[in-house]
Parts: structure tokens; C-alpha cells; sequence
């Protein structure tokens, strides 16, 4: 218990510093246009990779939907936004719109959970890929979302120094939650059912109640992170938020591990800069990008690579409890003497 | 009458292209237990190669098909060695990222080689036409049609009859069991990946000839509606994508024409979810009971 | 199958030994069964068993004891009969509801939630003690610290009652394979159950790990003072622990009785050896 507080900690830790200096860097202007305009979608990413570690990680449960939560929220937000411009602070329409997109993605959520209950693995993946296209289509073809040619967010369009405190804010609080999740009653019957349904069953775990609860939440957050999204650009479709996205997403979870939080964080910051670091490199980006994620998944499967791995964490963790086994033995030869 | 004789036919053509793409996704997930993401991307290379070979080369087109369905079955294999096998082991998540990537790869090297612009589909542009019931059907959609029929008659025989195919069988039943009869499941493996491979080369040709422009991204939304024709029918069946992959074609073309372009592919993806909330593991896949 | 079944406590007719014979049995099955696609898998299973009673359900492979304990805990619907748990009837209940009703239970192949601490193995069962709400943990209200620390008191005593209190911190999948089944047990107790359902306990352990089961499955009736039934094809333990005993085959009872009863039954000897040749 104390350990893992301890690692929730650094976590929060390691956000403030990465926030302060890159506000500083914001704020003073030194930074780049091409890395302000990088910046809130990063932050993004951070919010819709751990909202959906908490399906993928915690419930154990593969989503390629994560974008259309993500686009349900956007729309919905995008257009309170829009009709709220002029007639409430800009803060409180921020707040406002932010919620409503996290509540309807939530809505999304609830549906898209409702099948999770009769189906498994991969039959599960294809149909979150299936809701997410078909909310694409949706909002496509609605009216009120501009149809193809996609909604003009221009007037509520706002640049990073703006959007800038509700981004951390919302970083602080997906993690925040996720984390309170992680260590609370609630995650462990929701690690439970991960590990295994049948005996999670038997303990009394409801697993209906859990799973919807799950996507539920996760839904509101990807929601809340497309409103922020959808005010840094002057126009947004629902074309660019299809599976690819969701898988983009995943990768992200995958890579920064099962149920790690802070891995989420890294890798969303890492995988999102990186093909923007690479710019100068134009068609090989992508290309390097796809190579680094195949000899990721490879070389951390690997037998050799894996027992190096042990071997150097295992002589750390010896030689920790060693030295904790010798202050114990000072402590009590002391209480001795 | 004629609009449902043809809407009818042309859903059949790409029914016939989604199952030939379906039984590359099923017999690897029944053989290997991986979905292959990256297989929709084959796709693409065999119609790059065709277009390579008639284009460049100057050869004739049906040597050209068969050049894609070499390349793209060695592809296939060379896929499976360098970033699958490696990770027979891994948890399933990893196989889904590496392919993932694999898919990227291969986008991103078409991107590098042919450039972003779309490139036109050069074969079988001489072939007549016919009409049937008063509708007028392409020569090509027939020829799609009975190839299709013969792959699919071919594909049973093969995997009902001879040693490789009962090989195959017996993998995707029990693999364990298989290696102790003295199947190797690494060649087994190898032979599913270049026939799916090859499957989804011919594919290629019938998409070329019937959306004629081909992009580094071509292949990525027929290879999702291959997923999900192979999910439909219960994926790890063969008769499954076979059946799965008509039907969705058909929905999909009836959809468009009858109700609207623009909700097609809601409508495929809506039928999907229904099919599956009624039958959990598709029209055609095992009910697996879990044993407590 | 009618579902008021009336019950004289003391005199169901059901209850076969001596140890609760005057009080109301915990568990009682009545023509409990279910088939599988025209197969009869169990038939008229009738049973009860006392509160504090450890009962036995010994049989040859395939009989039919497995699907019993899902029966009793809803991984299976039954076909016919009734289930009550102190009088009352479980028909329609889902496994989760019937956990909260009082039956607890471990499983042949050991289901741990692998990928957790053995704390949180214990603790996961604990939806008795740790008792709060999504929002709770959410925000960590004062109640969230009190129930936690509860909770981990508790399952850290429960552990200690079976010497684990060490390894609370390790990984369930890491543990060797005999303090696994043992953690099962202790998980399967921290649900508070009346009954106490164990599936083949000494599948796969040693001698000395055997009897040292023996004397923690009499440790926790003692105890916990709850009823215990058990799979097992360790005759010696089922011999030494159980006080009564239950023979299926083919789905059928073959026999009750206590051991001695048993061991002295010609058709439970046919139905594990084999019918004698006649000469």
C-alpha cells in the first residue's frame, strides 16, 4: 500500500515539473509555433491514453473506440461552446462545455458498454471499432455538426496560452481519478475481473455494474479531452477521429504498459512529440515510427532481453531488501543492547 | 427490377472481394490466435505489384496478377517470420500493436515508393459486358465472381483433404496436441500466412479492376470490413468469412442503394453489432464454454 | 417443481449424520438437478447439510460433483429441483448474489486473481467490510481511510490465521503452488460464507501438505463456525475429515452416510472398483 502511494507521488511530481517548465516555455515565449500548436494535443492524448488504460489495463478488456467517445464529446462540447460564446465568462463556458461533451461521450459510453457484457476479446474489439465508426458516420451526416465539410469552431477557437490551464487541469484530474480508481474497492473488483471473471463472480463482484462503470468513465474523460481538442482548431470533422485514432490510442497504452499510469504519460508525450521531432525527416517519419514500434514489441518480448531485465531489477530489489534487512537487524540490536 | 439484379450483382463482386480478404484474417487467427491488422495492407502491394508489372514491365496482365500473388505471399511470409514468430509467446496485445506497426510500415514504405497520388488499375480494361435480366454487368464482376467460387470450392478440398490442409486443421484445433502428432506448427504457420497472403493478392486484382485508383492507404478500410466480415461469420471459420464476407458486401451495396452512401457503412457496422449481440461468437463460430 | 417447500427444522429428511441433527441444515438440496442437452448430468441430488457439518461429495471422474458446486453457485441454472441456503430458495439468483447470500467457494484449477497482491486477493472478497461507493474512492472521503484501514486489519488477520500474513505484499501468480490453493481458501473465507464450498483442496499437493489442509479445514469450521463441503479424491483426508459423506456416480447419489458407512457400502465399491467377477 505505502509503496504505491509513494509511486502516485512521483507521478504527480513528474507532471507538475513537466507542466511548470512547459507553462514557463509557453508563457515566456520561448518556444516554437510548431510546439505551441503540439502542445494541448499532447495533453490530450495524456487524458484519452490513461482514460483508456482504465479499459484496456485495469478491466482487461481490448477498445478501438476510444476515438469516437472522444469525437461524441467534441461536437457536443464544440456546439455548447459555440452557443454559449458572448453570453457567459469564457472560463465558465470552458467548464460547462467540457462537461456536457464528458456527460453525452458518457452516454456513448453506457451504450457501447451494454455489448461488452455478452462478448469477449476480439469479438469485444470489433464492435467498439464498429460504435466508433458508427458515431463517426453520425456526426458525418448531421446537420448541426457542419456534415462532411466538418464544424466551424472558429470563433470559439482559442490558442495554448488559453486553453493551457483547463488542459492541466484535466491532465491532473484523469490521472488523479484513475489513480483513487486504481487503489480503491471499486479497482480491485474491476482488477479482479481482469485476472479472472469466473473466480471474481464467485467473490460476489458484480461484473455488469463494473464494466459499465468502467467504460462509463473512461467515455466522460475522452469526452472532456475532445471538447479541449475541438477549441484548437478553427474547423473540425468527424472524418479524422475514426479507428485509426483509437488504435493510435492504444498503442499508446500498450507501449507505456497494462495498467501503468505514468507509462501512459510518457508514451502519449513521446509517441505524439516524436513524429513531430522528426520532422525534418518528412516521409521517413512515419516510417521510422512504425520500424521503433515493431522492435519495441519484439525486443520486449524477447527471452534474453526479458531475463537481462529481471536480472538487473532483481539485484536492485536484493540489495534494497538488504539494506533494509540490515537497518531492521541495527534497529533491533540496537533495542537489544 | 433491373436496379436489384444489378445492386444485387455488384454486391456480390465485393462480397466476393471481402471473403477472398476474410479467409486470410480467419485461417491466421484459427492457425496463429493473432488478428492480423496488418493484412488488409497486403491488399495494396498486390495491387502496386500488378500495377508495377503491366505498367513498367510491360508484361501481360494475367502474369501480373500472378507476380502480385507471388510478392505478396512472400511478403506474407517474410511478415510472419521477422515480427510474428518472434513473439509466438508474447500476450496477444503485443501481436495486435506489432501488427499494428507492420501495417504502418507497409503504408508508410508505398507512401515513400509510389508517391501519395492515386494510381489507376490497369487490367482486364478490354473485357465485355454482358446483360442479364435486362441489366447491364461487367465482364470483369462475373469473372470475380466465378474465381471466387472456384477459390472458395479449392480452399475446402485443400483444407479437407490433403496433408497440409489436415495439418492446418488440426493447429488451429489444438496446437499442443498437433506438435506431439508431429505437425510442425512453425511451417503450418508459414503455409497459412503465404495462402492468406496470396488470397488477398487475387482480391486485390478484383478491387483494382472494380474502384480502378489505388492508394498506399487502399487497403485499410477493405481490410476492416474483412475483419469484421470474418468476425461476422465467427472468426477461425472458413466457411465463416466465406459466408461472412458475402453478406456483407451485400448489405453494403444494398444499403447504398437503397437507403443512403452516406450511412453505408453505420449500416454494416449497426448489422454487426446486432448479429453479434444475438450470436456472441458470429454466424458460424464456436460457443465456447469456458470449464469451471 | 413447486417452490414452498415446507421445512420442519430438526427434521429435514435430508440431513444423514448425527453432528446437527436437531437444528435447521444450512444447505439442503432438493431434487436438485440438470441436463445438458438430453443428458441427465445430475438427478434428484437431495442432500442437506448441518451448519457446522463438513460433508463430503466423493465420486469417479465425471460424475457430476463440479457441476453440483456450480449449481449451488449459479455458474449453472438447474433444470429441476430447489436450492435452499438457511430456508431460503436461491432460484433466479446470479452468482454475485449468491456469494452475498452465504456461499463461498474455491475451484479445482485455482482461479487467483493472479496480477494482484495476495492483500488484494483477500481484500477484493471483502465486500462485506470494505463497504463504499465509486465517488467515495473518488474523492477519498473520510470513509474511504476508515473502511480501508478496516479492511486491511481484517484480511491481515485472516491471513495470519493461516500463517500468510508474510507474503501479503507478493504477487498471487508467484506464490508456490500450495500457498495458492491455501490463499483461494483464505479469499473464499473472507466473504463471510455460511457454506464454505472447496473443489478438490489437495488436488496436487504432497503428504505433508495434505494433512496440514486436514487441519486447517477443521481449523476453519472450528473457527468460523460455518459448514464445509467438499471435493475430493484424497480418501484418507475425506475419511479423517468429513462427517458425512455423499457418493455420486452417473450424476446419481449412490450412498450417504458417514465414513464407515461408506467404506462398507458394496455399491460404492462397485462404482470405484469395478462389479466383482462371478464365478
Amino acid at each position: 500500500m505505502k509503496k504505491k502511494n509513494y509511486g502516485n507521488l512521483f507521478i504527480l511530481f513528474a507532471l507538475t515539473v513537466f507542466f511548470a517548465i512547459l507553462g514557463g516555455m509557453l508563457y515566456t515565449g520561448n518556444i516554437g509555433r510548431q510546439f505551441t500548436n503540439m502542445l494541448i494535443p499532447i495533453f490530450m492524448y495524456i487524458v484519452l491514453a490513461v482514460s483508456l488504460n482504465l479499459v484496456v489495463g485495469l478491466l482487461g478488456e481490448l477498445s478501438l473506440g476510444h476515438a469516437g467517445f472522444m469525437s461524441a464529446g467534441l461536437f457536443t462540447g464544440c456546439l455548447v461552446s459555440i452557443r454559449l460564446y458572448g453570453l457567459v465568462s469564457d472560463p465558465l463556458r470552458f467548464v460547462i462545455s467540457m462537461l456536457v461533451g464528458g456527460l453525452v461521450a458518457a452516454v456513448f459510453g453506457l451504450i457501447v458498454g451494454l455489448p461488452t457484457l455478452r462478448l469477449r476479446g476480439d469479438y469485444l474489439a470489433i464492435t467498439t471499432l464498429a460504435c466508433g465508426e458508427i458515431i463517426k458516420t453520425i456526426i458525418t451526416n448531421l446537420k448541426i455538426t457542419g456534415g462532411a465539410r466538418g464544424l466551424d469552431t472558429g470563433h470559439v477557437y482559442s490558442g495554448a496560452k488559453t486553453l493551457f490551464p483547463y488542459a492541466v487541469v484535466l491532465v491532473y484530474l484523469t490521472v488523479i481519478v484513475m489513480m483513487h480508481i486504481k487503489n480503491s474497492a471499486q479497482g480491485r473488483a474491476i482488477m479482479a475481473i481482469r485476472d479472472n471473471r469466473i473466480a471474481a463472480e464467485s467473490i460476489g463482484i458484480n461484473v455488469t455494474h463494473y464494466k459499465l462503470a468502467v467504460f462509463v468513465i473512461a467515455a466522460f474523460f475522452a469526452g472532456a479531452a475532445g471538447v479541449l481538442y475541438g477549441h484548437c482548431f478553427a474547423n473540425v470533422k468527424a472524418a479524422s477521429f475514426d479507428y485509426n485514432v483509437s488504435i493510435e490510442i492504444l498503442v499508446i497504452v500498450v507501449l507505456g504498459g497494462m495498467g501503468n499510469i505514468f507509462g501512459s504519460i510518457a508514451a502519449a508525450v513521446i509517441l505524439r512529440a516524436l513524429p513531430e521531432m522528426l520532422r525534418g525527416f518528412e516521409n521517413y517519419r512515419m516510417l521510422i515510427y512504425a520500424i521503433v514500434l515493431i522492435m519495441v514489441m519484439v525486443l520486449s518480448n524477447n527471452k534474453k532481453v526479458q531475463s537481462f531485465r529481471y536480472m538487473v531489477t532483481g539485484k536492485l530489489k536484493k540489495k534494497l531488501r538488504e539494506r533494509k534487512a540490515a537497518k531492521q537487524a541495527k534497529k533491533g540490536g540496537e533495542m537489544n543492547g | 427490377m433491373t436496379v436489384f439484379i444489378r445492386t444485387l450483382i455488384s454486391g456480390l463482386n465485393l462480397g466476393s472481394i471481402y471473403a477472398l480478404i476474410a479467409l486470410g484474417y480467419s485461417m491466421v487467427y484459427g492457425i496463429a490466435r493473432m488478428l492480423n491488422f496488418a493484412h488488409g495492407d497486403i491488399i495494396m502491394v498486390g495491387a502496386y505489384s500488378g500495377i508495377v508489372a503491366v505498367m513498367s514491365i510491360g508484361l501481360p496482365p494475367i502474369v501480373g496478377i500472378l507476380l502480385g500473388v507471388i510478392v505478396c505471399a512472400l511478403l506474407g511470409i517474410t511478415i510472419e517470420r521477422l515480427a510474428y514468430k518472434p513473439l509466438r509467446q508474447a500476450p496477444s496485445l503485443s501481436i495486435l500493436i506489432t501488427a499494428i506497426g507492420v501495417s504502418y510500415l507497409l503504408q508508410n514504405l508505398a507512401l515513400i515508393i509510389f508517391g501519395p497520388e492515386q494510381k489507376a488499375y490497369p487490367m482486364f480494361s478490354g473485357v465485355k459486358s454482358f446483360q442479364i435480366l435486362g441489366a447491364k454487368i461487367d465482364g470483369i464482376t462475373i469473372l470475380t465472381l466465378a474465381v471466387t467460387a472456384c477459390i472458395m470450392i479449392g480452399l475446402n478440398l485443400f483444407i479437407n483433404k490433403t496433408k497440409i490442409g489436415k495439418a492446418m486443421r488440426a493447429v488451429s484445433e489444438d496446437k499442443g496436441a498437433a506438435e506431439l502428432m508431429g505437425i510442425s506448427t512453425d511451417r503450418t504457420i508459414t503455409v497459412t500466412f503465404a495462402i492468406g497472403s496470396a488470397l488477398a493478392a487475387i482480391a486485390s486484382a478484383f478491387y483494382g479492376a472494380t474502384y480502378v485508383y489505388i492508394l498506399p492507404t487502399t487497403g485499410s478500410m477493405p481490410g476492416i470490413k474483412a475483419f469484421t466480415a470474418a468476425v461476422f461469420g465467427g472468426i477461425g471459420s472458413i466457411p465463416g468469412a466465406m459466408l461472412g464476407g458475402i453478406v456483407l458486401g451485400l448489405i453494403e451495396q444494398f444499403a447504398k442503394q437503397y437507403i443512403s452512401t452516406l450511412w453505408s457503412n453505420a449500416i454494416v457496422f449497426g448489422v454487426l453489432i446486432i448479429v453479434l449481440l444475438v450470436k456472441p461468437t458470429g454466424l458460424m463460430g464456436k460457443t465456447i464454454q469456458e470449464k469451471v | 417443481m413447486a417452490n414452498k417447500v415446507k421445512l420442519v427444522p430438526g427434521k429435514s429428511p435430508n440431513l444423514f449424520t448425527e453432528r446437527d441433527a436437531g437444528k435447521m441444515p444450512v444447505l439442503e438440496c432438493i431434487h436438485l438437478g440438470i441436463d445438458f442437452g438430453g443428458l441427465h448430468a445430475v438427478q434428484d441430488f437431495d442432500v442437506a447439510i448441518g451448519p457446522t457439518e463438513i460433508t463430503g461429495l466423493i465420486g469417479p471422474n465425471g460424475a457430476g460433483k463440479t457441476t453440483i458446486f456450480n449449481l449451488l453457485t449459479k455458474v449453472y441454472e438447474a433444470t429441476s429441483g430447489t436450492v435452499l441456503l438457511n430456508g431460503i430458495d436461491l432460484k433466479g439468483m446470479t452468482t454475485p448474489q449468491v456469494c452475498k447470500m452465504g456461499i463461498g467457494r474455491t475451484f479445482q484449477n485455482i482461479r487467483l486473481f493472479n496480477n494482484m497482491s495476495v492483500l488484494d486477493n483477500v481484500k477484493a472478497a471483502m465486500n462485506h467490510t470494505i463497504d463504499y461507493g465509486f465517488a467515495t474512492g473518488i474523492l477519498r472521503l473520510p470513509k474511504y481511510a476508515r473502511e480501508e484501514k478496516l479492511g486491511t486489519e481484517k484480511a491481515m488477520e485472516l491471513l495470519s490465521i493461516f500463517d500468510m500474513q508474510d507474503e501479503a505484499g507478493d504477487r498471487a501468480g508467484s506464490l508456490p503452488y500450495g500457498e495458492q490453493r491455501r490463499l483461494e481458501i483464505v479469499r473464499a473465507l473472507a466473504t463471510e460464507p455460511k457454506l464454505l464450498l472447496l473443489d478438490e483442496p489437495a488436488a496436487g499437493m504432497n503428504p505433508a501438505e495434505t494433512t496440514e489442509l486436514m487441519e486447517n479445514i477443521r481449523k476453519i469450521r472450528d473457527r468460523f463456525e460455518i459448514a464445509i463441503f467438499l471435493i475430493e479424491h484424497d480418501m484418507n483426508l475425506v475419511m479423517n475429515v468429513c462427517e458425512g459423506i455423499c457418493v455420486l456416480n452417473f450424476g446419481q447419489i449412490i450412498a450417504k452416510g458417514t465414513p464407515e458407512q461408506i467404506q462398507n457400502n458394496p455399491e460404492v465399491i462397485e462404482a470405484y472398483l469395478g462389479k466383482k467377477k462371478e464365478n
